[in-house]
């Protein structure tokens, strides 16, 4: 095979385009490639967060659009960051945030080291756990309301069966206290197993000779947990709380489909309440100051988890 | 101690990164903790500027 693949290229395009090519320096070729890509990303992501950016400075409606736009400064900012409603809206979702990492952090490892001791069954076990990640949060929304029925309600039969309390007496939906940990449990029923694919696939990186030194080494299996296995699965593992951080700071499906917000608003998480700002409202210049705030603290929280994430796989 | 107010002196990367990340992860609690209002109203401030000098510090030397 001769030369480069540069080369190999360059002997493959066609004499017609070649000669055309043939004018451009190597400079300019490179900008024609990557230009495509620039323009979609301008157009896709850059522009519309300028334009969000403007438009949160003004008291535009989008139902309005023929009304006169004035520029009103930071009065959107300062109406939103002054709301008590909006205040509580935002404990909402940190109490959604920090139980649903939680909980998929903790089981999702534990069924992912459970899924990597070799038995039989093995393969069919992690299809079956899987499953729920596969379905659309339409749809787990749907069921889960079943589910979480009073009268005729698997989960409330389940807790009666465990507990003894009448099935009936209680509703997971329907009660200021119980729905914002209905959602948690959804949530993490639906992702804790793609939390597990991904420990699931550390546990798998991790080389076998490792563990064969440490029993050299007399290490117990307790020891071999938290010096090898641990520290081998963190960077899999933080990578993991990054995406569901992020995709649950931006929940709404599920969450619109089980409780609608309520009961109240107890279970209105921040982008439910900014849909209904800009869509139900329609304060598109209020609500594109609180996209921004909630841009910013998004871009915020993953620049320095990135941060902290490279540190690990340095070590 | 010494090291990284040098390194801050010097505007080296690692120590403004850390004040960044600071500013930040204050910003990020105390818009959602459920005890202060005024700590929700300037939270996106505190947000606001930890990003912005997150942004030019990763430009920094090492």
């Amino acid at each position: 095979m001769p030369g480069t693949i540069a080369d190999r290229v360059a002997q493959a395009t066609p004499p017609h385009l070649a000669g055309r090519i043939k004018g451009f320096s190597d400079r300019t070729i490179a900008w024609i490639f990557v230009a495509p890509t620039i323009f979609l990303l301008l157009a896709v992501n850059i522009f519309p967060l300028i334009w969000t950016i403007n438009l949160s400075f003004t008291n535009f409606r989008a139902n309005r659009p023929n009304r006169e736009v004035d520029y009103i400064g930071l009065r959107n900012y300062e109406r939103i960051l002054t709301d008590s409603d909006i205040w509580l809206t935002m404990q909402a979702t940190a109490h959604f945030l920090f139980w649903t990492l939680f909980f998929q952090v903790v089981i999702g490892f534990t069924l992912a080291w459970l899924i990597n001791r070799k038995f039989k069954g093995n393969d069919l076990w992690t299809t079956i756990i899987v499953l729920p990640m596969m379905l659309s949060p339409a749809v787990v929304g749907n069921f889960w309301t079943f589910l979480y029925q009073p009268q005729i309600g698997l989960f409330n039969y389940l807790v009666a069966f465990l507990t003894g309390v009448d099935p009936s007496s209680f509703q997971m939906i329907g009660d200021v206290v119980l729905a914002p940990w209905a959602i948690v449990i959804v949530d993490t029923w639906m992702w804790t197993p793609f939390v597990m694919l991904i420990c699931l696939a550390g546990l798998r990186s991790i080389p076998d000779y490792i563990y064969e030194a440490a029993e050299i080494d007399r290490a117990s299996k307790w020891r071999q947990f938290w010096t090898i296995t641990v520290p081998m699965v963190l960077p899999f593992l933080m990578l993991a709380v990054l995406f569901r951080g992020i995709e649950n700071f931006k929940m709404f499906d599920l969450v619109v489909q089980l409780t609608g917000g309520g009961p109240g608003s107890v279970t209105e998480l921040t982008s439910i309440n900014l849909k209904r700002e800009a869509f139900e409202k329609w304060r598109t210049g209020y609500a594109s100051a609180y996209a921004i705030i909630l841009f910013v603290t998004v871009f915020g929280l993953a620049s320095i988890y990135v941060k902290a994430l490279n540190k690990v796989k340095e070590r | 101690m010494s090291k990284f107010i040098n390194g801050l002196l010097n505007l080296r990367r690692g120590p403004w990164e850390m004040v960044a990340s600071m500013l930040i992860a204050i910003g990020v609690v105390m818009l959602m903790q459920p005890f202060q209002m005024w700590a929700f109203t300037y939270s996106f401030v505190v947000t606001l500027a930890g990003t912005v000098m997150f942004l030019v510090v990763s430009h920094f030397p090492d």
